[in-house]
């Protein structure tokens, strides 16, 4: 392999990085506020773009249906927590996973039912002609880097500086005593699952232009986006951005090294490998059980 | 102990009567018939597997649908490299499954609930793409898979092949259950379920959990595994895309459905897995699935017991009343 190659590897991983990332994030958004991993957040992510679709192809301009899609997901990831997991909020483990596994399971039937399963072409908004002069990435492949890098940026602003943000960290933190100051923690928790439901449907209209939109199209993103999470640390946002981009130029340089066919298994190893070597990833805390 | 596995007579009558009505069953039901009943002995083993994991020991597993897969390659690999009898290739797939589990099961020690439920999950997603992989072609026949010739009753029995399977497959059906009820009960199953409920009281109280755990994996992939090899038969055909993430999905669909941690329970998800989508899919291709989905978060609202648990329910309360009732009028 050319150094040419390499750096032209580099970047696309980078480039689909940013997608795991953006999805890892939701992961750990969930994960911070109710110590569970959302498994149906990958379909989430594709019904939203099977809206975005359709609303595109009714005629709406592309960033009009954008932001709608946007507005749409956070309201239904709201109702989502407030209708499907509250009631197993205080559940076993066992019962939350499998309520997640059946919303997983029913929005991808969903989604066949209404859109069919054949595979759908999904517009980029970024011009296809290469840019600023050089063959690496697309213009797509930059410009979804710069959506997903904004997006992230606005998700630390508001996290770190407005009010509301305080609040929803507190509420994750430290639930008994946010109640006690007066924070309103379930309203909390359904804002953080409508916040990771609208970052997954950025996520997936901005992978749909790669990998063509169909049901089972986020199956292996998700994994990727586990694999990011863990490999970051779940419960540490900035480490499931990092493990994103990481992941995504490993897959890309396995892949190339030992041909596409076994990428999902590197996504496999990736996650065995971290939960058994170091279950709390690069950045996440050490967690100890009193006993 | 749970007081669903004491085996009492008028239990051992109403199993007595079931299997006597199993065994009349195929001669008055056409051929096709008879083959999904056999996928339904096939489903409720390896249903038996998952919930020794996951109902009894508590280890979630989402992807079981890849130890079916292994179960299911070794049988038709065997058969169509080696030549080997169809009845050989069980014990084989059972070894190899349970040796693959416990290895699986190793790392899984590590993990607990959501961990382990991640990394069986990624296992599931990634077997399809395990079994296309370029090096083991030559075995596994990559994309296009493996036919496998449907095997005829011996000692001249007067029997169509489906019917011969479907008794060949209640015989090890009935062992498994049998062998499982067996572990289950006793010491293992206590340990078992020990380190379920109260993982660090079991330690305390001298219950080795790490090796009671792998065990218990390495068991449920040998359950799952011979259901596997016994699947293939039956449908004669392997292929990678039948091993998707959705195969462990349905597993575990007829386990909450049927009831976590009841070994009759096993038999009820199986009946649903089999016969519910077939009737669900004449709505449409996606149907089945979105019946699926309802069912597993309705069943975890209203019904956490299963179909075996709610009958449980049921005969405690008509047990109730009847010694009400008599009771009344003794007095």
């Amino acid at each position: 392999m050319s150094i040419d190659d390499l750096l032209a590897q580099i970047l696309s991983g980078l480039a689909t990085g940013s997608i795991y990332a953006s999805v890892a994030l939701a992961l750990v958004m969930i994960y911070q506020a109710t110590h569970l991993v959302n498994f149906a957040q990958g379909e989430l992510a594709m019904f939203s773009t099977y809206l975005a679709w359709s609303m595109i192809d009714a005629g709406m301009p592309y960033w009009g249906a954008f932001f709608a899609t946007v507005g749409i997901s956070f309201v239904a990831g709201m109702l989502i927590e407030r209708v499907i997991v509250r009631p197993v909020e205080n559940s076993p483990v066992l019962a939350v996973v499998i309520v997640f596994i059946g919303l997983l399971v029913i929005l991808n039937s969903l989604a066949g039912w209404i859109f069919t399963y054949t595979i759908k072409t999904f517009p980029s908004p970024f011009p296809s002609e290469p840019v600023l002069g050089q063959h690496y990435v697309s213009a797509h492949q930059l410009g979804s880097t710069a959506i997903t890098l904004a997006v992230l940026l606005l998700l630390y602003v508001f996290f770190r500086f407005s009010p509301l943000g305080l609040a929803m960290r507190a509420a994750a933190q430290n639930p008994a005593s946010s109640r006690l100051v007066g924070i309103r923690v379930g309203w909390m928790l359904a804002l953080g699952w409508g916040l990771a439901a609208a970052v997954g449907s950025i996520a997936g209209m901005m992978i749909a232009p790669v990998v063509f939109l169909d049901p089972n199209m986020m199956s292996g993103i998700l994994l990727y986006a586990f694999a990011a999470a863990l490999v970051g640390g779940i419960d540490s946002p900035g480490g499931a951005v990092f493990g994103g981009f990481l992941v995504g130029v490993l897959e890309n340089l396995v892949g190339a090294a030992i041909g596409s066919e076994l990428k999902l298994t590197v996504a496999l190893v990736l996650i065995v490998g971290v939960l058994v070597v170091r279950p709390s990833g690069l950045f996440g805390k050490v967690h100890v059980t009193r006993v | 102990m749970n007081p669903e596995n004491r085996i009492d007579s008028r239990k051992l009558a109403g199993i007595g009567l079931l299997l006597a009505f199993a065994c009349v069953l195929p001669f008055h039901i056409s051929n096709y018939s008879v083959f999904q009943c056999t996928m339904v002995l096939v489903y409720a083993i390896a249903l038996l597997g998952l919930n020794m994991l996951t109902g009894f020991n508590g280890q979630i597993s989402l992807g079981h649908g890849a130890f079916y897969a292994i179960g299911a390659y070794c049988a038709a690999v065997l058969m169509d490299h080696y030549g080997m009898p169809y009845w050989a290739t069980l014990p084989v797939a059972g070894a190899v499954c349970l040796v693959a589990g416990f290895l699986f099961g190793l790392p899984a020690l590590r993990l607990e609930g959501l961990y382990l439920a991640l990394a069986t999950y990624a296992l599931g997603v990634c077997m399809p793409q395990l079994l296309k992989y370029k090096g083991f072609e030559s075995w596994t026949g990559g994309v296009q898979g493996i036919s496998i010739i449907k095997p005829d009753a011996p000692f001249g029995l007067p029997l169509n092949p489906d019917r011969w399977l479907y008794f060949f497959t209640l015989a090890v059906a009935l062992l498994m259950f049998v062998l499982g009820w067996n572990l289950l009960r006793g010491r293992i199953g206590r340990a078992m379920i020990a380190i379920r409920d109260q993982p660090i009281a079991a330690e305390a109280m001298g219950v080795n959990n790490a090796f009671y755990k792998s065990l218990t994996f390495g068991v449920s992939a040998m359950y799952t595994g011979i259901a596997g090899a016994l699947g293939a038969i039956a449908v004669q055909f392997v292929a990678p895309d039948s091993f998707s993430i959705f195969l462990s999905i349905s597993l575990l669909v007829g386990m909450v459905v049927g009831g976590l941690a009841s070994i009759s329970g096993a038999v009820f998800g199986a009946i649903f897995v089999q016969f519910v989508p077939n009737i669900a899919s004449r709505m449409s291709t996606a149907a089945p699935w979105a019946i699926y989905g309802v069912f597993l978060i309705v069943f975890m609202y209203v019904m956490p017991g299963g179909i075996a648990g709610f009958i449980r329910i049921l005969a405690a309360q008509a047990t109730r009343r009847f010694r009400a009732v008599r009771s009344r009028r003794s007095a």
